[in-house]
């Protein structure tokens, strides 16, 4: 076999700020030409791998390397940050912050102006670039003009014109729109077949990254590779489960059915997975083994947004002719791509922006007209960065803050606000600092600082965005509960998974126009309108499909509904 | 987005916007010079007949560029207020006369001398204004920091400048939505409220900004530094330069010009001011 780009020997890292090392004894190979996908709980060291193969580690994060690492022949610990951006390029979680130029072309050409390339080569290359990543037709355009998957192109773009060897992506998928997604493991796979680099994709999101074809996962866990193996090796382990990342729901049904999952059945893809009869057959006795549940009885209408046309400008219609109802005590999903006018809907729903045309009621009256802050005593709204949110050092001020302008007395407010921190599970940290708490906690926090208030319903802008499942199911089991208190919750999110497990209906937006009101387990069986939203279909349609099973949103549903009990009794 | 920018390139196709980054930032700089330097009447006006036309060249539209104008109006109108207040014989004491017009109380009389200096200061902001609005117009934000460097100003300043102008457009978005969920949260920032806790509560906003822009800039510097920012520490080359062309040399060479000339005319009989009532 040749030799490897990429090898790490008993290689360990510690921050200077932390006490003990964040990555242990790491010994790892990777060889020219493979992708590999490392996935980890956050917190496990993942990104530290990543950081120490860019170089921002031990140059920009400094801290005590142990062992050694060789990227590409050079001795990365002991070489320099710009040295290592010759041989590793990075694409970043952000791809808002890491788009330094000011327009499309100069963002490109960044790293080719640092080198002092004379123009008529810096333009030559960026156009060759440019025309790899398809983004040729942008090349003026400035970031805000672009969508989420365009400015990732052009990250990619950005790295790519030092003709690097290995392509290291963080946390790709984070900030994507499913179908977005989607497109950016199709692009990363086209590039990486074109130019026979190294792909390494750090990521959390196992079911995505698995659209194409990885050669070898590598699980980490407390600093520690706890698995290096083949896709169809690993997910035929319970490894995944045990170290909180989620396995793609396929399998779980397939397991929850009684079928064994090995190696053999080539278990990386829904589409190619081996079923055999007899696998379907099981498949279909689970399925019919429990009746549907059935239908909730109908809660009165809370809120009902009537004919809402909306444009920030009299030129440009953002929201047109938007009408529906949210009944009391439910819990609901708002999706659809980047710009489909998702974040608007919500804000008029706040009363942040007055509408153009159109009415909103609340529990039968008329608030259309009422302020931001007459509305908030029902509506709260919470952002999906708790860092924009947080305002205080104290966690009890943080919560205090809006109580504190309703005129009530000292008591009065100590009394609503520890009320709050007791139902949100912040009661014993009442008197920390905020900035001692995990991302998970402050967004309790902000959840809390809006429960205070007393809204009957609340909406959260992308409530798990970037989390791991560990920390996902935290916030998502958290909400539920508030749910079961009583609270209507409206969430809006690119998570077709939160989507289909904790909302039972959701309400699709596409260009501006709500184009779809129906169950969840619907929507993501519906393969046009999966499309026409950019979302993404549940392979538990695909497996139903394969299994011969109608309706497949039927499947869908009993899939959750058995997921729910194993993990309410399991836990 | 309901972003509003103060400062905005208005893209056109004319004279002015042709010319490079470079000439506007050295003729801004050139003229801003001639205009501070003198109190000349016959150079002042000389300067806004040629900062009009300037003006007219860049096809910008007046409407476009007003909220500028009434900012800087305003501004003047108080500096105008203060210099007044502070010392109504200002003008006495530099052209010598006084020429009382009508008295109000005290010590406070209107004279001919102090209204002609205050027109003076006033026709300085009317020469600098509409050159200072071309250049922050005309010129494509791409290329601030490429000229900067080229004036031989250090090209970690010129990128900083320009990293700013990518992110305030981010940043006032941020401020928006952050000044949105506040208030949703009963924090009040309305005209009913108190001076007192309208700035207090505006605290309230800034925090959080201002720890959220600085994570973003924690990417942001990683990101540049990976890409190679500060590699060569002297030299660096822009995609967005552009060549000096014959037209650039001459309003360069115009800019000089009029900067010699407004020093000749002015310091001709030794003093910086024109004065009409001797």
């Amino acid at each position: 076999m040749n030799t490897p780009i990429i090898s790490f020997k008993n290689f360990g890292f510690q921050y200077r700020a932390q006490k003990r090392p964040t990555l242990y004894d790491i010994n790892l190979d990777i060889y020219p030409g493979e992708r590999i996908l490392i996935a980890g709980p956050s917190g496990s060291g993942k990104s530290t791998i990543g950081n120490c193969l860019n170089g921002l580690i031990p140059f920009s994060y400094t801290g005590e390397c142990t062992g050694s690492l060789t990227v590409d022949g050079v001795d990365a610990p002991k070489s320099s940050i710009f040295e290592m951006s010759r041989h590793v390029g990075t694409v970043l979680q952000d791809p808002d912050g890491q788009f330094i130029g000011l327009t499309v072309a100069e963002d490109i050409a960044f790293a080719l102006e640092n080198d002092c390339t004379p123009q008529d080569e810096m333009r030559e290359t960026v156009r060759k670039v440019a025309q790899m990543v398809d983004i040729t037709e942008r090349m003026e355009y400035a970031p805000h003009e672009l969508s989420g998957g365009q400015k990732q192109r052009v990250s990619l773009g950005g790295v790519m014109v030092d003709q690097v060897k290995i392509l290291l992506f963080d946390e790709p998928l984070a900030n994507l729109d499913p179908a977005t997604g989607k497109q950016a493991i199709e692009l990363i796979d086209d590039i990486q077949s074109r130019t026979d680099t190294t792909v390494v994709i750090i990521e959390h999101r196992l079911e995505d990254v698995l659209w194409k074809n990885v050669d070898r996962i590598v699980l980490v866990s407390e600093g520690r590779i706890a698995a290096d193996l083949r896709p169809d090796e690993l997910l035929s382990s319970n490894l995944l489960t045990e170290h909180g990342i989620r396995e793609p729901l396929y399998l779980t049904a397939l397991k929850y059915a009684g079928v064994e999952i090995t190696p053999e059945k080539k278990p990386a893809h829904v589409d190619t997975v081996v079923l055999e009869e007899k696998d379907q057959q099981k498949v279909r006795d689970w399925f019919t083994a429990a009746p549907p549940a059935a239908p909730k009885a109908e809660r009165p209408v809370l809120l009902e947004v009537k004919d809402v046309t909306f444009g920030y400008n009299p030129e440009i219609v953002t929201l047109k002719d938007i009408s529906f109802q949210i009944r009391e005590g439910e819990m609901l999903s708002i999706v659809g791509r980047n710009g489909a006018g998702k974040s608007t809907m919500s804000k008029l729903i706040c009363g942040f922006e007055p509408l153009t045309r159109g009415k909103v009621y609340f529990k039968g009256k008329d608030v259309t007209n009422d302020t931001i802050r007459e509305r908030a005593a029902h509506i709260g709204y919470v952002m999906q960065n708790p860092n924009q949110m947080i305002s205080k050092t104290m966690i009890f001020d943080e919560v205090a803050l809006g109580v504190k302008n309703l005129g009530l007395s000292e008591s009065q407010i100590r009394e609503k606000v520890e009320n709050v921190l007791k139902i949100c599970g912040l009661y014993p940290f009442r008197n920390w600092p905020i900035s001692a708490l995990s991302f998970g906690q402050k967004k309790r926090v902000t959840i809390a600082s809006v429960l205070v208030m007393g809204p009957e319903l609340i909406i959260l802008d992308e409530p798990t965005a970037g989390q791991d499942f560990r920390h996902y199911t935290e916030i998502m089991e958290f909400l539920r509960s508030l749910n079961d208190q009583g609270v209507t919750v409206v969430m809006i999110t690119h998570d077709m998974h939160l989507m289909l497990e904790y909302t039972p209906r959701a309400l699709v937006f596409n260009n501006g126009r709500l184009v779809c009101d129906e169950a969840s387990s619907v929507v993501l069986c519906n393969p046009d309108l999966v499309r026409e939203a950019a979302l993404k279909e549940t392979s538990l349609f695909t497996l139903a499909n394969r299994c011969g099973i109608t309706p497949p949103e039927a499947f869908v549903e009993r899939f959750i509904d058995a997921d729910r009990e194993v993990r309410d009794n399991g836990r | 987005m309901a972003a509003k920018t103060v400062l905005n390139y208005i893209e056109r196709k004319s004279v002015v916007h042709e010319l490079t980054g470079v000439t506007k930032l050295a003729f801004f700089l050139l003229f801003t010079f001639a205009s501070m330097l003198t109190y000349d009447t016959r150079v002042l006006l000389g300067l806004l007949v040629i900062s009009c036309l300037a003006f007219r060249f860049s096809h910008i539209k007046f409407k476009e560029v007003h909220f500028m104008m009434v900012f800087m109006l305003v501004f003047l109108v108080m500096n105008n207020i203060f210099i007044y207040l502070f010392n109504p014989d200002q003008g006495t004491e530099i052209y010598g006369t006084r020429h009382v017009l009508c008295h109000f109380f005290w010590r406070y009389d209107v004279t001919a001398e102090q209204l002609f200096y205050m027109f003076n200061i006033s026709l300085k902001y009317f020469v600098s204004l509409p050159i200072a609005i071309l250049f922050i117009s005309a010129t494509n934000p791409s290329e601030f920091a490429a000229s900067l460097n080229r004036i031989g100003v250090s090209y970690r300043v010129g990128y900083s400048m320009s990293i700013a102008l990518r992110y305030i457009p981010d940043i006032q978005r941020d401020y928006h939505n952050i000044s949105q969920a506040q208030q949703a949260r009963g924090v009040e920032l309305g005209k009913k409220v108190k001076l007192w806790t309208r700035l207090k509560n505006v605290v309230t906003i800034l925090m959080p900004l201002i720890l959220s822009s600085l994570s973003r800039i924690d990417v942001i510097s990683n990101a540049m530094e990976l890409r190679g920012f500060g590699k060569n520490p002297r030299k660096r080359t822009w995609y967005m330069a552009r060549p000096l062309k014959r037209n650039d040399w001459l309003v360069i060479g115009f800019g000089v010009l009029l900067l010699v000339l407004s020093f000749v005319i002015t310091f001709w009989d030794g003093n910086r001011f024109f004065n009409p009532f001797v």
